[in-house]
């Protein structure tokens, strides 16, 4: 920071001191036009050949502005006034007249038609060459932060020079970061420019065990290969492999189509260009002596065929002994395109090892992966898992108090706009509305119904019908926004592999502190003993002095107000829509189940199962998240079969007897 | 008289209670036994491990008739083999007539086709006509079973265990809600039906046990504490210990 | 047995009355045989809430009758129109890619002609092969059978795993629900061979009645889904007024009770679920020809639960309860819904009954549940039956 600052300071000094040498020189033209001016046909008419040379006399000028020139040059921005030969930049290339700016000050200069002017359009070659200064001067500036640049453009665009830049970087340079980067990037231009294998397979070698993607894809292609024919294996070529055909690696067909791609073997005829010919050789009605009116069988078609091979008026396919003949004949193999045995054998080995620890980071991603999940269904479903598990009511609203807990969230951001206090005030105030959507629900339906499970489904099903449409009517059927705070937006990456962004490890924490919390509230209050002793016998408890009325009203107003906190935070990471509960409710409903009903610590595990076991499924079938579920539930039908009271069995009223 | 079911060492616990220990029963053809014992004695848990409902953790049910274990076959299986089991809360079917009660209890092929194309034949008629008569139900047959009295309604539950022609018939409380009227009229029944039948009355009623006038068992704690006659256990100091609690 | 039905289920003659006269009413009333004054579209509409009713009659019978709260039905109505579905579309595709090639100097053969339709139907999701289960789609007598055999095989294992293990009320509906969810979201691959979220489309166009216009077909398909439900009623109430429905009641009121009597409780529920969901399937394949259209998100679970919540409205364990309940709520639904409604205006607010109807039927549901348990057919009893208290 300070050295930056520092340096800002150098610079802008640097700047007054070159506008005071301008001024002193007069107002019209710098020292760097002055320079321009001198070699002005070796710039207007530049040439690969000639450009260094103009390009020497600039950097050794040592002006601080050459750099910017240079830039503005190559990306074809430079203009020269025709009157005066004057070498100027332009305000906006695509205004009319243009407005011209001196090239070391910025000032204006005057103003000129697109025809009054010509733009430099250096070709290629010289915008090579151009670039390849502009890196070296920036590579030696005193910035560190454009050293960091110019490292960062060798790395998206390396080129030969560079090597050699970097080599002297590496030596040289003092500052740690600089040089640490430039470290970094070494390997990768070793690697691809240098001339002996010693030093190239040195620096395959120091990549071992370096997971990052930059790593793996300096290293993937020198491994990539294409696919030859000759007769026999060569000697003298860096083979990878051979290839037979009818294997899984090369097809038979394939094989035989690139022999006749080769022209070293006769073509198959497709049934299309079978079809052409016989269409095209129709004499009265036959094609090769069999009416056209039968040809459509496979069995006429290759007869007719076969007529008009003998006649010669057609090419003859070959027969699967021909084809099998050719093949033989041939040898297939991969041959790497780099020509080094010993570079590809090193590259190998060491992308070996490297895949390794990838497959272990990926399992490590992937389980992070599983829990982050795991923690979503555990969200989604904990308060189901008092409003249901522990109470017994089927509650088909649940999804859509976790989509109010989202709506909520949405409403308190559209008023307060500082993120991180918008959440703060959203999290209690959806737990306040969830709870009290879920008493109201509870003392206008669901208490008439304690003894009809079946029913409740069915009345709470109309009630989230009637929530999801109702929003929809208040806030439109479209996405609405709900931003999570800033320090909760990005991710933490141990390294290219393995990263978890913020908000799921947010939510991780979320979960694991309402698991907490309400096994404390069920297992060690008052409250928790009096929900414990109504569930299981309501009359007991009433005798007891307990109102069951009020804690049936209390447990499930909880239950609720807990899905409106996860709504909140779902919302943060998931599209707030009226039938965003619709996504969690089945899932929500089968975890619950699979852990067993009627205690929290089932729930954790049932959320962590079906987490993990769903991302398990899509590592084995990463393309398709559908076929994962699919399979998920399938896998929750079948577990149900075997324990049908889930992980966690309790004896009891509560499950379900 | 023959063994009829033999239920030997049985043990069974719930989450480390242990509800059944160690228990050995026997009853034959024909015979009467009521089984007595306090609350939480065992008794419906020993019908459930007999009916199918529980498996026991160890111990052998065998039925002696066909020298089979009743301990891998289901509910189903057992009560077509010639169990029966009336409920100590009665069970019938209260949204149906008296008449399809006992009809669907009658002893006929069980399987759903056989349903489907069943007839009614005149001897079915004569059946149910005449077990509507041993149960006094005979003037309600079109009546819904929800509206009869309790005591009307475990008069049904014995109907339609008579209808099912089983050879053993657990009766858990059949007294349960009746008039002083009524329970000797169930006590004549069960009686009556001892004549050809083993039964099994589970009952808290010591006047109802002692007018079945037959060999009582007495459970405690899982276990048999003692049997023999009602005089014989009544006398018998565990027996005295565990009910008056000395 | 016919006596036993008419004697036990006074609603049979009415109900075969009243759907006669509706079938002869809308022939009366139809474009193609009578005035005209019901539209193509209206004929359709009310053919398929027929065969919806027809739905609702194989729910009554596992939930009303059997007390298993289904709620995953709809995937057996959805299979039915699949397999139908498969069948249209391929024929109809062929007959389309032969008139293409009909000007092709050479005939076509089977293999091309099999090619190219595939290609033409499976292009939309970047196939060109037949996937496997469309290997029957090329016979009608056989789609047929599938149309019964498909939906049944998928309730026969399904039921099989969830009875023998006794998973029952609430579980059950969940697994139900679980089951549909799994087989929609299969659907919705591409690659799973049925043409993923497009469906299946274009089954409005009877192969083999090509000349024909839609205003015969659909009062054809009106007519075979009156009469689908009216032998389906036929049937189910033979069934449930017979021993067979004694028990299946007795299973939904006292399953132990059953048991104890020594009937396989398990295998009971298992007829009935598979029969019902055959029910189901033969419903689906007449509904999407008249629709249209089939894509998996027909078989979502809330298709299942509304299904449930017309038998719940129409009075479950009745089976004319349950044909006016989807009659009437997919009635008004589509009447709602479809913008005929007239809005309400009152002054300060406009209600549209497009955006409204959902809320008043929601609240309708729960008024239902709450106050009126035994639905509409309820209200029947109550008429008819003041006889007994």
């Amino acid at each position: 920071m300070i050295r930056s600052f520092v340096a800002a300071i150098a610079g802008a000094l640097f700047l007054a001191v070159a506008a005071h040498k301008s001024e002193a020189q007069g107002p019209e033209t710098g020292a760097l036009q002055t320079i321009l001016q001198e070699n002005a046909d070796l710039v207007a008419n530049a040439s690969r050949q000639t450009v260094q040379e103009v390009l020497d006399v600039l950097v050794a000028s040592d002006l601080p502005e050459v750099p910017d020139f240079l830039a503005t040059w190559n990306t074809r921005e430079l203009y020269q006034r025709q009157s005066d030969g004057l070498f100027v930049y332009v305000e906006d290339p695509d205004a009319d007249p243009l407005t011209l700016l001196d090239i070391s000050t910025g000032e204006v200069v005057g103003t000129a038609t697109s025809r009054e002017v010509d733009q430099l359009r250096p070709n290629r070659g010289v915008q090579g060459v151009i670039a390849a200064t502009l890196v070296q001067f920036r590579l030696t500036s005193d910035d560190p932060e454009d050293r960091l640049a110019a490292l960062a453009s060798i790395e998206s665009d390396p080129e030969e020079s560079h090597l050699a830049l970097l080599r002297d970087l590496v030596e040289t340079e003092e500052d740690g970061r600089v040089r640490r980067r430039a470290e970094a990037l070494l390997p990768a231009l070793v690697i691809a420019f240098a001339d002996a294998d010693e030093p190239r397979v040195e620096a395959i070698r120091s990549l071992a065990g370096n997971v990052s993607l930059s790593a793996r894809a300096t290293l993937n292609p020198l491994l990539s290969t294409q696919v030859r024919i000759s007769e026999a294996l060569p000697e003298g070529e860096n083979i990878a492999r051979e290839l037979r055909p009818g294997t899984d690696a090369l097809s038979r067909e394939d094989a035989y189509a690139m022999l006749v791609e080769d022209g070293l073997a006769t073509p198959l005829i497709p049934r299309r260009t079978r079809a052409d010919t016989l269409a095209a050789n129709i004499v009265d009605g036959a094609a090769g002596g069999v009416p056209v009116e039968t040809l459509n069988t496979e069995e006429a078609r290759d007869r007719a065929y076969a007529t008009l091979v003998e006649a010669g008026q057609a090419d003859p396919a070959p027969t699967e002994a021909e084809i099998d003949a050719a093949l033989d004949a041939h040898v297939f193999y991969e041959v790497y395109r780099e020509d080094s045995a010993a570079v590809t054998d090193a590259a190998r080995a060491t992308l070996d090892g490297i895949e390794t620890r990838v497959a272990f980071y990926r399992f490590l991603d992937l389980s992070l992966d599983g829990l982050s999940l795991a923690s979503i269904y555990f969200l989604a479903a904990i308060g189901l898992a008092i409003t249901f598990g522990v109470m017994g009511v089927i509650n088909m609203a649940h999804g859509e108090f976790i989509m109010l807990g989202a709506y909520t969230g949405y409403v308190v951001q559209s008023v307060v706009a500082n993120e991180t206090l918008s959440i703060a005030i959203a999290i209690p105030l959806a737990f306040a509305v969830t709870f009290a959507a879920g008493v109201a629900m509870e003392r206008l339906v669901i208490r008439w119904l304690y003894h009809r499970p079946l029913e409740t489904l069915l009345a709470t099903f109309g009630i989230s019908i009637a929530l999801q449409q109702i929003i929809r009517l208040i806030f439109g059927a479209l996405t609405q926004p709900l931003s999570p705070p800033d320090w909760l937006a990005g991710s933490v990456s141990l390294n290219d592999v393995v990263s978890i962004s913020s908000i799921r490890i947010a939510i991780f924490l979320l979960g694991a502190v309402f698991f907490v919390l309400l096994w404390l509230i069920l297992n060690r209050t008052r409250l928790g003993l009096e929900v414990r002793a109504v569930t299981q016998n309501p009359k007991m408890a009433a005798s007891m002095g307990i109102n069951p009325d009020r804690i049936n009203m209390l447990t499930f107003g909880l239950g609720s107000g807990i899905a409106g906190i996860a709504g909140v935070a779902i919302g943060l990471f998931a599209q707030v829509v009226p039938d965003l509960g619709q996504n969690y409710i089945v899932q929500s409903f089968m975890t619950v189940v699979v852990g067993g009903v009627g205690n929290i610590f089932g729930t954790l595990v049932g959320a962590f199962m079906i987490g993990s076991l769903q991302k398990a499924i899509e590592f084995m079938n990463p393309s398709n998240t559908l076929a994962a579920q699919t399979y998920m539930i399938l896998f929750v039908i079948l577990f149900i079969q075997f324990r049908p009271r889930g992980i966690i069995a309790l004896r009891g009223r509560a499950a379900g007897d | 008289m023959s063994t009829l079911l033999e239920v030997n060492g049985v043990s069974v616990s719930f989450d480390g209670f242990r509800a059944i220990n160690n228990l050995s029963f026997a009853i034959g053809l024909p015979e009467l036994r009521a089984v007595i014992g306090p609350n939480g004695a065992g008794k419906t848990t020993f019908m459930d491990i007999v009916t199918g409902k529980t498996k026991p953790d160890e111990g052998i049910v065998r039925w002696a008739e066909s020298a089979q274990s009743l301990l891998s076959m289901t509910e189903a299986k057992i009560a077509r083999a010639g169990i029966g089991r009336k409920f100590q809360r009665p069970t019938v079917f209260e949204d149906q007539t008296v008449w399809d009660n006992l009809r669907v209890a009658l002893s006929k092929p069980r399987g759903p086709f056989a349903a489907m194309f069943d007839r009614v034949t005149p001897e079915d008629r004569k059946r149910i006509d005449e077990i509507a008569g041993e149960i006094g139900l005979s003037g309600h047959l079109s009546r819904m079973a929800g509206i009869l009295s309790h005591g009307q309604k475990q008069w049904l539950e014995i109907g339609m265990l008579l209808a099912q022609d089983p050879k053993l018939l657990l009766v858990d409380e059949p007294a349960a809600g009746m008039t002083t009227e009524e329970r000797n009229h169930t006590a004549d029944l069960l009686k009556r039906l001892a004549k050809s039948h083993a039964v099994v009355v589970v009952e808290h009623d010591m006047d109802f046990v002692r007018r079945l006038d037959c060999r009582v068992t007495v459970l405690h704690e899982g276990s048999v504490l003692s049997e023999g006659s009602l005089d014989h256990v009544m006398a018998d100091e565990r027996v005295i210990e565990v009910y008056l609690g000395r | 047995m016919g006596e036993t039905i008419f004697t036990r289920n006074r609603s049979v003659p009415i109900f075969i009355g009243a759907l006669a006269l509706l079938a002869i009413g809308v022939t009366i009333l139809s474009e193609a045989y009578g005035t005209g004054a019901l539209s193509v579209s209206f004929t359709k509409v009310l053919g398929m809430t027929l065969c919806l009713c027809l739905a609702a009659l194989a729910m009554d019978l596992v939930w009303g009758y059997c007390g298993i709260l289904s709620l995953g039905h709809f995937a057996f109505f959805g299979l039915g129109g699949y397999v139908i579905g498969m069948w249209l579309m391929t024929a109809r595709t062929e007959a389309v890619i032969r008139a293409n090639l009909e000007g092709r100097p050479l005939p076509p053969t089977e293999v091309e002609v099999s090619e190219a339709t595939a290609l033409q139907i499976f292009s939309v999701v970047g196939a060109e092969d037949w996937p496997w289960m469309w290997a029957a789609s090329d016979n009608l007598a056989l789609s047929l059978v599938l149309i019964l055999l498909v939906p049944g095989a998928l309730a026969l294992v399904f039921g099989w795993l969830a009875f023998r293990s006794r998973v029952t009320g609430v579980y059950l509906s969940i697994l139900t629900q679980a089951m549909t969810l799994a087989l929609s979201l299969y659907l919705f691959q591409n690659d799973t061979g049925l043409r993923g979220n497009n469906g299946l489309s274009g089954l409005q166009n009877i192969p083999g009645a090509e000349g024909i216009g839609q205003d015969r077909i659909s009062i054809w398909f009106f007519w075979a889904s009156a009469l689908a439900l009216g032998l389906a009623y036929l049937g189910a109430a033979w069934l449930v007024s017979g021993k067979f429905g004694n028990i299946v009641r007795g299973v939904r009121d006292d399953e132990l009770r059953v048991r104890f009597l020594g009937y396989p409780v398990e295998v009971y529920k298992l007829v009935i679920f598979t029969l019902s969901a055959m029910i189901c399937g033969v419903a689906g394949a007449l509904y999407y020809p008249q629709a249209g259209i089939i894509n998996p998100d027909e078989i979502a679970p809330i298709a299942s639960i509304y299904l449930a919540v017309w038998v719940a409205i129409g009075g479950r364990g009745r089976l004319y309860g349950a044909v006016l309940g989807a009659a009437l709520v997919s009635l008004l639904s589509t009447y709602f819904t479809s913008g005929r409604a007239p809005d309400v205006e009152l002054g300060f607010y406009r209600i549209e009954w497009v955006d409204w109807w959902p809320v008043l039927l929601g609240l309708g549901f729960v008024l239902v549940t709450l106050f009126a348990p035994k639905g509409l057919a309820g209200l029947v009893d109550f008429v008819v039956r003041k006889d007994r208290t």
